[in-house]
């Protein structure tokens, strides 16, 4: 037997049963503000199908990590590779400015935590979920349309309201046209930034439910960065503790919850509610 | 026997380290057992023992310290000790259940739909699934106008009842289960009794914590008694195991 108190059994190598491999792969990120380290040497992997929760203080780094993976930003080091047909082994990274803003349209989906970096508050909703689609290439009226409609109607928006301004819209709304903008091209990632907060309970509820119904019946990959325990808790399969730019802890939400092995996690978990 | 089990479980250890306090806490230590296909496993012991710690460490919600978990997979031998975190996943997802005292409501989820959602993760279209999950509501004695309620909003006992109906209505090939039929009234505890019966008849191999262990006395093979720091295997494949 191999007892070896505090040294817990998972840091062994853990043999694979399944051989699944992952989508979304991030190998020793790292990056600077000026003399602020954000990210130090953080690696993620996310597998086809899961939420991945990312929780931890403001200022710990998540949303930087966040933006990095959707390639708004750069690091001073690491790489990235995400899964997709023709693009496996391939730093994305190292893409010019346009091939990375034309991968992100086709495959990632995005939904911030504040609506005004995500849409465009004084055209139409459909006019917002159009952008992305024509950003991709589409240029057919009827199709925009049709797709807009149907991206709106799955982030379940009111229909009759699609011609709405998203300024004349209540947070939630906002959220869901945030919502059908991301998912519009059936993304193989959807990175959610606090989608929840600032939210009032009841409408946070539905738009948890909302995702939660997306992820099952689209079997959308997600990776939900979030400070609130009882979101991450609701929807991630896996999480990742992030402290000072740096991964302190990650495993299945329900361990890293019950049972947390970092100092930090012990307690985050003990001062939630 | 000589039939390869579906379960080993070989010198499992659990300590949780409390940073706050600044020291460990022991809940087990050493503990070795077999489990076979349909074989029922009563664990006993006193308020603490570590029965539901034990429970939770198979599961994988605490990381044992030591020792293995050899589980004999659909898709091949496995240490869920130290497997990875998605391969646990994907078992708890097709093969492993675990059952608590509790259910864990989403907010505006209707019953029917909580109940449903182990099938519509496994690909099964929703009619079909609405249909199996209000057959189990309705065996548990969940009345059919709270069906599409939300069940955040009902007693314990209705509770428990969706949890069950929920947890139970895939056939895994083992179920680990928490005190289940605490806060159930006579007509579910009968219907999870012959539910596990059938579950059991199909080989799915069970190891359970009763408040009341006569509620299901006719299921149990083998009971294994979890005193603190001893744990004894009262079927003696690995004799007494004292630490």
């Amino acid at each position: 037997m191999s007892l070896d108190l505090g040294l817990p059994a998972l840091e062994r190598a853990a043999p694979r049963l399944m051989q699944t491999e992952p989508l979304l792969n991030m190998r020793d990120i790292s990056k600077s503000y000026g003399n602020v380290r954000a990210l130090r040497n953080v690696d993620a992997t996310v597998y086809p199908g899961e939420v991945m929760g990312i929780v931890g203080e403001s200022g710990s780094g998540k949303s930087t990590l966040l933006r990095m993976m959707n390639l708004e930003d750069t690091p001073d080091s690491g790489e990235y590779s995400l899964r997709l047909p023709g693009r496996e082994n391939e730093n994305l990274f190292d893409l010019t400015r346009y091939e990375r803003r034309m991968l992100c349209a086709r495959n990632i989906g995005i939904v911030y935590q504040n609506p005004h970096l995500g849409l465009l508050m004084k055209h139409s909703s459909s006019g917002n979920v159009a952008e992305r689609l024509l950003i991709a290439g589409e240029r057919s009226f009827e199709v925009l349309r049709d797709k807009a409609r149907d991206a709106l109607d799955a982030s379940e928006f009111p229909l009759d309201r699609m011609d709405a301004r998203p300024i004349e819209l209540s947070g939630g709304m906002q959220q869901r046209v945030q919502l059908a903008k991301a998912i519009a091209l059936e993304p193989a990632l959807l990175l959610l930034d606090e989608p929840t907060t600032g939210l009032d309970v009841s409408v946070q509820a539905l738009v948890l439910d909302t995702l939660k119904r997306l992820q099952r019946d689209r079997k959308i990959t997600m990776v939900l960065v979030s400070h609130d325990l009882g979101v991450i808790r609701t929807m991630a399969d896996r999480v990742m503790v992030m402290r000072h730019g740096e991964v302190v802890e990650q495993g299945l939400a329900d361990q890293v919850f019950q049972d947390p092995q970092h100092p930090y996690t012990q307690q985050l978990v003990h001062a939630k509610l | 026997m000589t039939i390869t089990p579906l379960l080993r479980v070989e010198g499992l250890t659990k300590t949780f380290r409390m940073y706050h306090l600044d020291s460990m806490l022991h809940a087990f230590e050493g503990v070795s057992f077999d489990l076979h296909e349909g074989e029922f496993l009563l664990l006993r012991g006193h308020n603490g023992a570590g029965k539901s710690t034990l429970l939770r460490t198979i599961w994988r919600s605490y990381l044992p310290v030591g020792g293995h978990v050899i589980y004999r997979s659909g898709h091949g031998e496995i240490d869920l000790a130290n497997a990875a975190d998605v391969d646990i996943a994907l078992l708890r997802r097709e093969e492993i259940g675990f059952v608590t005292q509790f259910l864990n409501a989403r907010p505006r989820v209707a019953a029917q739909d909580i109940v449903a959602e182990p099938l519509r993760l496994a690909g099964m279209p929703q009619a079909e699934a609405l249909d199996q999950a209000r057959h189990w509501l309705d065996q548990f004695g969940v009345r059919p106008e709270l069906w599409r309620a939300y069940p955040s909003t009902f007693s314990g006992g209705e509770q428990q009842k969706v949890n069950l109906a929920r947890a139970l209505i895939l056939p895994q090939r083992l179920l680990l289960l928490d005190e289940p039929t605490a806060s159930l009234d006579v007509g579910a505890r009968a219907a999870l009794v012959r539910r596990l019966a059938d579950l059991k008849a199909h080989g799915v191999a069970i190891i359970g914590v009763f408040h009341h262990p006569g509620d299901v006395a006719e299921l149990i093979d083998r009971e294994i008694n979890l005193n603190t720091r001893v744990v004894a295997d009262q079927n003696a494949e690995y004799g007494h195991v004292a630490v």
